[in-house]
């Protein structure tokens, strides 16, 4: 069992939580993930590591809550544990010999993105962060970003905070104003991984995705994971889960994440009543 | 008077139609009459041909004595001399070709049930209550087993018995490896294998689960820092093979590990899990080893109408055992032999709608002497099928290579190990599919077997 020493709402459907697990804290590199269950008949969902503290031998994860397992994970309080959490698991993300580097991250997706940005910093490297949320009360970890970035953009559907557009939008402008980028780095949902690397790709700009597929064992047991890079078959969980995104094809990706939309609908509204909660 | 009868005892077991409809164990074991009256069809040979056949060397007629003495305890003492995992072997070993195989008895007329008899034996232990085991008084060292499968138990146990501080890590959240995630509960039920993990923990034996070796812990650390004198590799062939055909990708398209694992391990079958799994029609099963036969069988259990095997050779080189090719078709598996895909179609929704196939023909010999197949000119057709389960085998997986520096591997992936389980690492040993490739429960066992006797002796010389 692996308890909970630390929770915090960061928004109506963002939570974070900081997990006791000292051989993960020891090991743990931005760009590596989890896996978790949160009871004995739980199901096993990857989430990616979002902060470490060796000495205290803490990670931190922090989740959207999507569906039924989500919801389940966010009932558990501080103090109370959860059955499984495993790790770390995946490749770490490539920072070596980057100068200057933009960071793109959208809604959850945010995160993910923030531990490479800070461990940017902390290498020394110039990092422009742009953030993108539908509105300002889904704003997570702006200060956050604003410690380790040069540059911060921070976008919203609605411009409610910040400026208003995407994050395609703020990623050209910084383009076309001359920001010259070693590599731009994107975490987020898929459709926003997609254009970001179409617009890169426009402009020659090396790009790297995080991607997010189906898992179930995340040690390459099984394959539910894979997807096609460059027209060769990869396995996210053990050759990723980070990616050339111009190579990635993005809407197999996508077609593969929709594989138990209608079971994970119905699981969820299972999990609704269970809690006495609306499905929003 | 030794029963003279040319046929073994049947097993009960439940009728075809019924069983492809639950997740149920198919066959149901002997009565205690059954039992005695096969013990006496054993002739106690004195050369005892038997043990021979056996990977582990049970004294095969010595427990059989027991037997049809009507003393089980003694049965089961016999046997657990030799073998850890009696329920799970008794099950699923092909004893057919094992065992059995050399039994005077199967000369004129049928082998004695050996493998029905030690399964008599383990269940009749098994259900007794409060069996106390005695734990082995600790002889201050450390042995760690990376892999909770059939070969990393059998080594554990086996050294545990010995004196040994043995701990298993695993890297998923339950122990038991293939017997927990790819073995179907209707072959070999999980309380069974729970069972038998049990009695490895009385024994001492610790289990670590959610334990990734390779990622949260290395083998250099587990033996410069965590104390470990020796480590024994278990870790299988879990690395799922595809055909690289297109339309592979579609939703809809499984691994067998995947298929299996949502089913198994993560219960997907039942009503209400938390696990999903594809509601399917049509089923084509790729391949015609076990795992290819579990995966047809789970799949007309969770409700499939038609499911097809799919298999590029004819019936003579179906690699299933002769037993379970014969369930499946009991249980309404149609075989679609000399047949093999060549791409996987797309519906209207995007999914798997069906599998574009051409027949064979077999040919000359190949160089592992099977005959090769061969397309057949024009005969292209397409198979109607919502669901594709790839079962055309495994491989190593490259996690405990790539992160353990000097540990050789042969260029399919498999980690080179001497006939004690040795690798090219001073204390490191090996064994089970992470060395030969995917083979048998009862093979992994007798390679774990193997290694924790070399283990033994070579913690016992470095101390001497």
């Amino acid at each position: 069992m692996y308890k909970i020493v630390r929770k915090e709402v960061l928004n109506p459907t963002v939570t974070l939580m900081e997990i006791d697990a000292p051989l993960i804290a020891k090991k743990a590199e931005p760009g590596q993930f989890i896996i978790l269950r949160v009871d004995r008949d739980g199901e096993r969902i990857p989430l990616t590591v979002a902060d470490f503290d060796r000495e205290k031998g803490t990670v931190t994860i922090i989740f959207q809550i999507v569906g039924a397992t989500t919801e389940k994970l966010n009932h558990k309080e501080q103090g109370e544990c959860i059955a499984d959490f495993v790790g770390p698991l995946g490749v770490a993300s490539h920072t070596d010999g980057l100068k200057k580097v933009a960071v793109v991250g959208g809604g959850v997706g945010c995160a993910i993105a923030y531990p490479i940005a800070k461990k940017l910093h902390n290498l020394g490297c110039e990092v422009h962060s742009i953030v993108g949320f539908r509105n300002k009360d889904l704003v997570i970890l702006e200060n956050e970003f604003a410690r380790v970035s040069d540059v911060l953009k921070m976008m919203t559907d609605d411009g409610s905070h910040g400026e208003k557009g995407l994050v395609t939008d703020a990623l050209k402008a910084l383009i076309e104003s001359g920001e010259q980028y070693d590599e731009v780095i994107t975490i987020g949902p898929l459709i926003m991984m997609k254009f970001v690397c179409k617009l890169t790709k426009e402009y020659g700009i090396k790009t790297v995705v995080s991607m997010n597929p189906i898992m179930i064992d995340g040690t390459g047991m099984c394959g539910g994971c894979r997807l096609t890079v460059g027209g060769e078959t990869k396995f996210a969980c053990v050759d990723g889960p980070d990616f050339d995104g111009h190579l990635v094809d993005f809407d197999e990706a996508i077609e593969r994440g929709s594989m138990y939309k209608e079971f994970e609908r119905h699981a969820y509204s299972e999990a609704c009543n269970l809690f006495n909660k609306e499905v929003k | 008077m030794p029963n003279m009868s040319l046929k073994k005892n049947e097993m009960p077991s439940q009728e075809p139609n019924v069983r492809n409809k639950n997740f149920l164990e198919v066959a149901l074991g002997y009565t205690e009459e059954m039992a005695l009256d096969e013990a006496q069809r054993c002739l106690n040979c004195k050369h005892k041909p038997c043990v021979n056949g056996c990977p582990v060397h049970i004294d095969i007629p010595a427990f059989i004595h027991q037997v049809a003495q009507g003393d089980f305890d003694g049965a089961y003492d016999i046997i657990s001399e030799s073998s850890s995992l009696p329920a799970v072997c008794g099950r699923v070993c092909p004893q057919e070709s094992q065992c059995e195989k050399n039994c005077v008895r199967g000369i004129k007329g049928e082998a004695v049930g050996i493998g029905r008899l030690e399964r008599f034996v383990a269940d009749t232990h098994n259900s007794k209550e409060n069996v106390v085991i005695e734990k082995p008084k600790s002889n201050g060292h450390k042995v760690a087993v990376i892999g909770s499968g059939p070969s990393g138990l059998t080594c554990a146990g086996d050294l545990a018995k010995k004196g040994y501080e043995v701990t298993v890590f695993e890297a998923l959240h339950l122990a038991g490896g293939v017997l927990v995630y790819g073995i179907p509960e209707f072959r070999l039920p999980k309380a069974i294998v729970q069972k038998e993990i049990e009695t490895l923990k009385a024994l001492g034996v610790k289990v670590e689960t959610n334990m990734v070796i390779g990622k949260i812990l290395s083998i250099d650390e587990l033996m410069d820092e965590y104390g470990f004198e020796s480590v024994y590799i278990g870790s299988g062939a879990g690395l799922p093979r595809f055909m690289n055909i297109p339309g592979e990708n579609l939703k809809g398209v499984y691994s067998a590990n995947e298929f299996l694992t949502r089913v198994n391990l993560m219960k997907a079958y039942k009503e209400g899990s938390a696990t999903p799994i594809a509601n399917s029609k049509k089923v084509a099963v790729v391949g015609g080893g076990n795992v290819a036969m579990d995966a047809a069988r789970c799949a007309k259990r969770l409700g499939a109408e038609e499911v097809y095997i799919v298999y590029r050779r004819g019936a003579d080189e179906l690699p299933a055992r002769a037993e379970e090719v014969e369930h499946a078709k009991e249980e309404g598996i149609i075989f679609k032999l000399l047949t093999n895909p060549v791409e996987i179609l797309p519906n209207a929704e995007n999914k798997v709608g069906a599998m574009k196939c051409v027949e064979m023909e077999l040919g000359e010999p190949d160089a592992s002497g099977r005959r090769r197949p061969v397309v057949k000119e024009g005969s292209e057709f397409e198979l109607e099928v919502d669901c594709v389960i790839m079962s055309i085998g495994t491989s190593p997986n490259p996690l405990i290579k790539s992160t353990t520096k000097g540990l050789e591997t042969q260029k399919w992936g498999g980690i080179i190990a001497d006939e004690n389980g040795l690798t090219s690492r001073e204390g490191v040993y090996a064994g089970g599919d992470a060395v030969t490739g995917a083979a048998t429960v009862i093979l992994a066992m007798g390679a774990g077997k193997t290694a924790a006797a070399a283990i033994d002796e070579y913690i016992q010389n470095k101390n001497k």
